[in-house]
């Protein structure tokens, strides 16, 4: 009640200057209620982990291999960072990459076409399969768990079995030396030379969609839907903001992703392993989480999500560095996952109690 | 936590000063209930020459499959009156309000919005005919600060093509501007809506009503969650929004708060209309008895009076 009474009695109109019963939040505070929080010092605490246990961390070049490693993981960590802010999880993300490069490329390779035709098809392709997500999710209104379960199998099947029907094999055949090829690769595929120190262009990739995904998120109508939808989608629709086309739409920012994440498989080794792909969707999804993502929806971050990439970049080419087995990487995964969802859960409710 | 108390300006504990702050005040307190049933007064004169009504409804029926939800219930909403619709649970209240918010279709009847026959497809075309509905448990969106849940579905934009953006500081300013207009004194409109009380929520979802330009407003059971202090201050808010103009439909199942802030009563039982009031026509006991089920409860009065003990209940058993 008394939270009533102390809104409710005004002192008269106030002509600009701070609220009096703001109680001042020191700089420490207000980074504490970020939801980026738990994954900063996450990261921070891996980084100087390998710097000591691995004398080769700090060089140049494998900073740029972590960054790289990173990049791979935080393209596709973004966007489904962005539909978890919606409320929804994307079992089919790892496997739909594998499936954007196997469109890319059989088309090309079979319709002896310049290889900018195959990526634009695949990129058609791959958005439907956001959309066929999106739309079964909002129509059926099943949970979104089940519904990309059921993609991720039949992607997975539709990945091999038509492999095999096309090529005979579990791999595409080497689109290397067809038309296009170079143009797309120095796209997806290239590095620069920054100092001497290789930097993918994956990295530029990862850092453009992370600034497009925070615009988005904090400073358009969309964000404002997204958040909305994921925090309490009734009260959203009941407002009259469009839930199914925000929810639809976020699956194609998934799909987007996995497009040049695809795009980049393929041209970085020109040739496609069907069967890759499966287990990475839990990879983005803890990236996510990490970063400060609720399981629940409503409440996250872009930066956030690209923080827990980079932690996973450091940890699994950290492990090789320091020469251990690579096999301790997944229990790492695991752990840091339940490391980081439990700080964020106490951090958040530290910072809401003392406000 | 400073108090209010300790702002300078501040004067201590009275009623009025509770109310709404000094430039909210000259509206507040310059209408009272006497003024808007003179209102209501001057309205029914006029008769049929008037201003049609905000939202009429006549003898609308709805239907779910065999089950009648809703039959020949008629109402009116009028700017500057509140309407209370009264029903116990199953009464047909919420296929009501569905229907004026868009979220349904009646299956017979007229629906009118000021005079006009309208079939409503989404909540987002009542909205664009100017009514605005406010639901008690989902109005607003927990975790999202106050400024953005204060504009949400209707964000304000600047700027053209990709660099069109939200204008974050016109809604921070104007969410406590008007926050403030209603007599919402609001510490940070940063604060996730889910930290204010519940009695603040509904209010920050009318005063969202108001501002973007309802002309009709629709409350479900603003007061039913809350307790009794605090549905004081939603109903201030509800007279507020009255005396601004807007036409208010009051879901309620309490007849006391109905009849502090109503000019009109409907009340509805098992999907029928029970009875239509104007407040000069009926007194708050016969409304409660009503209300009650009037015949019904003096049956169960009967019922539940305490009855000399059956032999077969009470004793000792005999074997």
């Amino acid at each position: 009640m008394s939270t009533a009474d102390t809104t409710v009695k005004s002192t008269g109109p106030k002509n600009g200057g701070p609220d009096e019963r703001l109680v001042h939040r020191s700089p420490a505070r207000r980074l504490m209620s970020r939801p980026e929080l738990g994954a900063v010092v996450g990261a921070a605490a891996v980084f100087l982990f390998f710097s000591f246990a691995a004398d080769t961390f700090l060089r140049a070049s494998s900073l740029s291999t972590v960054l790289y490693a990173s990049s791979t993981i935080g393209i596709m960590a973004v966007p489904v960072a962005l539909l978890m802010i919606g409320g929804e999880f994307d079992l089919s993300a790892g496997v739909m990459v594998v499936s954007s490069a196997l469109v890319s490329s059989m088309f090309s390779y079979q319709m002896t076409a310049n290889v900018w035709v195959g990526v634009g098809v695949s990129l058609l392709v791959t958005l439907a399969i956001g959309v066929f997500n999106g739309f079964l999710l909002t129509r059926t209104k099943l949970p979104s768990f089940i519904i990309t379960l059921g993609t991720f199998f039949m992607l997975t099947g539709l990945n091999l079995g038509f492999t095999k029907l096309i090529g005979g094999t579990v791999s595409t055949k080497s689109i290397a030396d067809m038309e296009g090829f170079d143009s797309a690769r120095t796209l997806f595929a290239s590095h620069l030379s920054v100092g001497g120190v290789d930097i993918q262009v994956t990295i530029l990739w990862w850092i453009g969609l992370v600034a497009l995904a925070t615009w988005i998120l904090l400073r358009t109508r969309a964000g404002n839907w997204i958040f909305a939808v994921g925090g309490g989608s009734d009260a959203a629709r009941a407002v009259g903001v469009p839930v199914t086309k925000t929810k639809i739409g976020l699956y194609m920012g998934v799909a987007l992703a996995a497009w040049i994440s695809g795009q980049h498989l393929l041209f970085s080794y020109d040739a496609i392993q069907s069967g890759d792909g499966v287990g990475n969707e839990f990879l983005y999804i803890i990236a996510a989480a990490v970063g400060g993502c609720l399981m629940t929806g409503g409440y996250g971050s872009a930066i956030g999500a690209a923080v827990g990439a980079f932690i996973f970049g450091m940890a699994s080419k950290g492990i090789v560095y320091a020469q251990w087995n690579p096999d301790w990487y997944k229990f790492f995964l695991g752990a840091m996952l339940l490391l980081a969802t439990l700080l964020n859960a106490w951090v958040r409710k530290r910072a809401e109690a003392t406000k | 936590m400073s108090t209010p108390e300790s702002a300078p300006d501040s004067t201590p504990d009275e009623p009025e000063d509770a109310v709404a702050g000094a430039d909210a005040v000259e509206t507040t307190d310059a209408v009272d209930t006497t003024d808007a049933v003179d209102v209501a007064e001057a309205e029914a004169e006029e008769g049929g020459k008037g201003a049609p009504p905000l939202v009429e409804l006549t003898d609308v029926s709805k239907f779910y499959g065999n089950i009648k939800a809703l039959e020949g219930v008629s109402l009116e909403v009028h700017a500057g009156e509140i309407t209370c619709v009264l029903g116990d649970n199953g009464a047909g209240k919420s296929t009501l309000i569905k229907i004026i918010a868009g979220l349904h279709r009646h299956d017979e009847g007229r629906f009118a919005i000021e005079g006009e026959p309208a079939r409503l497809s989404s909540p987002r075309e009542a909205l664009d005919r100017g009514i605005a509905t406010v639901y008690q448990d989902l109005a607003v969106v927990p975790l999202m600060p106050v400024w953005r849940n204060f504009f949400l579905g209707s964000e304000p934009t600047k700027g053209a093509g990709p660099f069109k953006r939200l204008d974050v500081r016109l809604m921070r300013e104007t969410t406590r501007a008007e926050l403030l207009r209603m007599g919402i004194d609001l510490r940070d409109v940063d604060q996730p809506i889910g930290t204010l009380s519940g009695g603040e929520r509904q209010c920050v979802a009318i005063a969202r009503a108001v501002y973007f330009g309802a002309k009709v407003l629709v409350l479900d059971e603003p007061t039913a969650a809350l307790g009794v202090k605090q549905s004081g201050v939603v109903l201030k808010y509800v007279a507020a929004a009255r005396d601004a103009g807007l036409g208010v439909v009051l879901i309620t199942h309490n007849p006391h708060h109905a009849y502090l802030v109503g000019d009109r009563f409907v009340l509805l039982k098992r999907g029928a209309m029970a009875g239509r009031h104007t407040k000069r026509e009926i007194a708050l006991e016969e409304l409660t008895r009503q209300m009650a089920g009037g015949s019904e409860l003096e049956q169960l009065s009967h019922e539940l009076a305490r009855a000399p003990e059956p032999g077969h209940l009470g004793g000792h058993p005999t074997h």
